[in-house]
């Protein structure tokens, strides 16, 4: 590979990893929210009260049909017409857990579904309080199996981060974009960048996979 | 906000095409891959895994950067305009995810069904082409249907590559008149209404294919 | 364990006739279990061949091996005077069979299964004239006429259009059989037909079977556990056990006065059944 040009790729790295440090700070902080925003949105989503499940069900199917760099920029250009100025970063994080916390909503749900009923009807008879209903006995029960879908998440979440440069956050791609455009030579940044996203997605895929194996062998 | 839609049309015109050649290359390139994933020669394997671990475990806009910025220059020289950049990007990554689901689909296509074809001296081409890949076609519908939508979703990101499509024309508005709310609002519900529109496609497609046959069932 | 030589006159068959399907010698091994052990078969053209044993004891496999779905590791069979598992090779000595020499000799076999195996998504007539306009190269037309023959000739030319989730188990056999006989097989194998079928599914098909055997010249293989039909039908009936024929004879041979004793017990023990 003569045409890759190592010297200039090692110049670059430092910029580079840089950059990455946003990549992973929105993804990690992006997730975070994702996964306790999405147990909120499910189990509004499975409440009886119709006035509470429609509406969540509204909004968890419009955000999972519509692309994220449009709700991006919702956020990021529609607010601060309403007094609300978000930065970039902000607007970023919140707008792709706003949209992976959709998805999320959907596997907890699928997770809140695979508890039996008997555990349900055993926390009424017991007149236990919702909150810790919830925390003591569903939760537990609910959220062990699909802790690798939620896994599964948080790489999507990884990848989608280059959306965000769209909003002039400089995440990984961004920043290769410009050693692009200011060199010209985009071979081995872009190259480079691919190579960041690939590692730590198989990384974070096959950490998931460890996770799903011990979830076979140890039943509660 | 009448003068907004014309344009805005135009951009989700846009969308569509590249949305229906996307797909079509992501159907195509996601059977060879399953073919060449489930191949007994080793190599023909290695190529198909190595695809879809790339092509999936990269993000589609460092694909789409990479054709659009990389390729052009030396040492590949090779000119693609926007239009067809978006069209391989998009349909080599969500192809890739479609492997997976036509090999599954594949292979949940009953043993018999290769047992009765060798029976009748079929070749493995034809037997596979008019028995296996039908069936496996209409098993793979369902999540077919959320990769589509995928890709329809996935459609904003060319406009990152100054692709004319609804994301671009949405935000060229947005910037000539800040009417912020009514655009993006518009272009959200306009993805929307695309991606029903594609649910219904794909069960209606569903309903026509599995005529006569048990709903829900492989043979 | 080899079967005794089947004696001329037995069957009435004609003595010195050239086997159309021989078994020499045929072991196959799954890991340590082996399921067909030093097999030797000869079947003559024309004769109806009932193959009943305990489950298990390999008789399908004898069935599929012919049928080239399941390799064998030791011995030769052969279809119409042709290796089937081996072809000649350059210097004259049999060697393992290409693909390609496997599908010429297979085309004279045609095969009938437990599951019936219909294409799911074609319709009856689609079904039938599939592997003739596919592989034999036939035009449609003629193949959908031969198919409307032998779906009529099944009891089914009603029900051309009818996909198979459309059918009942017996009608669904019954194209099946129509499936399989419109390649012109010389030999027609029957692997448990009836064994899927609800009981009183299965006098359409057995009578179908009737039918064929009567009015033409096939050659047929059946593994059954319809001992009355086998009786009735069977011009040989052969005992299966371990691998190889314990026993073989007429029906009344085999089933009046079985001369081995894990025939007779099967056989009492299938009688204690009724």
């Amino acid at each position: 590979m003569n045409f890759f040009d190592w010297q200039f790729a090692w110049s670059i790295l430092p910029q580079l990893l840089q950059a990455s440090l946003n990549t992973l700070l929105i993804t990690f902080g992006g997730f975070a929210i994702a996964i306790v925003l999405g147990l909120f949105l499910a189990i509004a989503r499975r409440s009886r009260q119709v006035w509470i499940s429609w509406p969540a069900t509204g909004l968890i199917e419009f955000i999972r049909s519509t692309p994220l760099l449009i709700q991006v920029y919702f956020l990021f250009y529609v607010f601060p017409n309403y007094g609300i100025s978000l930065t970039a970063l902000q607007a970023g994080i919140l707008g792709i857990a706003l949209h992976y916390a959709c998805y999320t909503a959907e596997v907890y749900r699928a997770g809140l579904d695979a508890v039996p009923r008997a555990q349900w009807e055993a926390v009424t008879a017991l007149n236990l309080s919702p909150l810790s209903a919830y925390r003591n006995i569903i939760l537990p029960q609910a959220l062990r199996p699909i802790l690798p879908a939620l896994g599964n998440y948080l790489v999507a979440m990884l990848k989608d981060t280059p959306v965000l440069s769209a909003i002039t956050v400089v995440e990984i791609m961004q920043q290769a974009k410009n050693i692009g455009s200011e060199s010209f030579r985009y071979l081995e940044p872009i190259t480079m960048v691919g190579l960041f996203f690939l590692l730590l997605s198989l990384g974070l895929a096959w950490c998931v996979r460890r996770l799903e194996d011990r979830m076979e062998e140890a039943p509660r | 906000m009448g003068d907004l839609l014309p344009l805005l049309l135009q951009g989700a015109w846009v969308t569509v095409q590249i949305t229906f050649w996307g797909s079509l290359l992501a159907v195509v390139s996601a059977v060879i891959a399953a073919l060449g994933r489930l191949s007994p020669i080793g190599p023909l394997r290695w190529l198909a895994i190595a695809y879809i671990e790339v092509f999936r475990g990269t993000s589609l806009l460092v694909q789409l950067f990479w054709l659009y910025f990389v390729l052009p220059m030396p040492p590949f020289n090779v000119e693609m305009s926007a239009y067809a950049v978006a069209i391989v990007g998009l349909g080599l990554h969500i192809g890739a995810y479609g492997a997976e689901v036509m090999r599954g689909a594949i292979r949940s296509v009953a043993k018999g069904q290769y047992e009765a074809c060798q029976a009748l001296n079929m070749s493995p081409a034809k037997r596979f082409y008019r028995i296996i890949l039908p069936q496996a076609l209409l098993a793979a519908i369902p999540p077919g249907t959320n990769l589509l939508i995928e890709l329809l979703k996935n459609t904003s990101l060319v406009s990152l590559i100054t692709l004319s499509d609804l994301a671009f024309r949405a935000r060229q508005l947005d910037q000539a008149t800040f009417m912020t709310l009514e655009i993006f609002g518009l272009a959200l519900l306009m993805y929307f209404v695309m991606a029903q529109a594609i649910n219904l496609g794909m069960r209606r497609l569903e309903k026509r294919l599995a005529r006569g046959r048990m709903r829900g069932g492989l043979s | 364990m080899n079967a005794p030589h089947l004696s001329p006159n037995a069957a009435g068959i004609p003595a010195m006739s050239q086997p159309i399907v021989r078994f020499t010698d045929v072991t196959k091994r799954y890991g340590n279990l082996t399921v067909l052990n030093h097999l030797n078969l000869e079947v003559a053209a024309g004769e109806k061949v009932a193959i009943i044993g305990p489950s298990g004891s390999g008789k399908s496999t004898l069935l599929r091996a012919l049928m080239t779905l399941e390799d064998i590791d030791e011995g030769v069979i052969e279809v119409d005077d042709q290796p089937l598992t081996h072809m000649p090779g350059r210097d004259g000595r049999l060697v393992r069979a290409s693909a390609g020499h496997q599908r010429k000799v297979r085309g004279k076999i045609g095969m009938v299964f437990q599951s019936f195996n219909l294409f799911p998504h074609m319709n009856a007539m689609q079904n039938v004239i599939e592997a003739p306009v596919q592989v034999l190269g036939m035009n449609k037309r003629e193949a959908s006429e031969r198919a409307r023959e032998l779906l009529d000739m099944v009891g089914l030319g009603a029900k051309l259009e009818h996909y198979p989730s459309q059918l009942s188990g017996g009608q669904q056999q019954r194209v099946a059989i129509a499936r399989a006989l419109a390649m012109r097989p010389k030999v027609m194998l029957f692997d448990e037909v009836t064994s899927a079928l609800d009981p009183e599914l299965c006098g359409e098909v057995l009578n179908v079977i009737r039918r064929l055997g009567s009015e033409h010249k096939l050659t047929m293989l059946m593994v059954t556990h319809q001992m009355g039909f086998a009786r009735e039908f069977a011009d040989r009936v052969c005992f299966f056990h371990q691998g190889c024929i314990h026993e073989q004879g007429t029906p009344a041979e085999l089933f009046g006065n079985p001369q081995q004793e894990r025939t007779q017990s099967f056989l009492s023990a299938v009688n204690e059944a009724h």
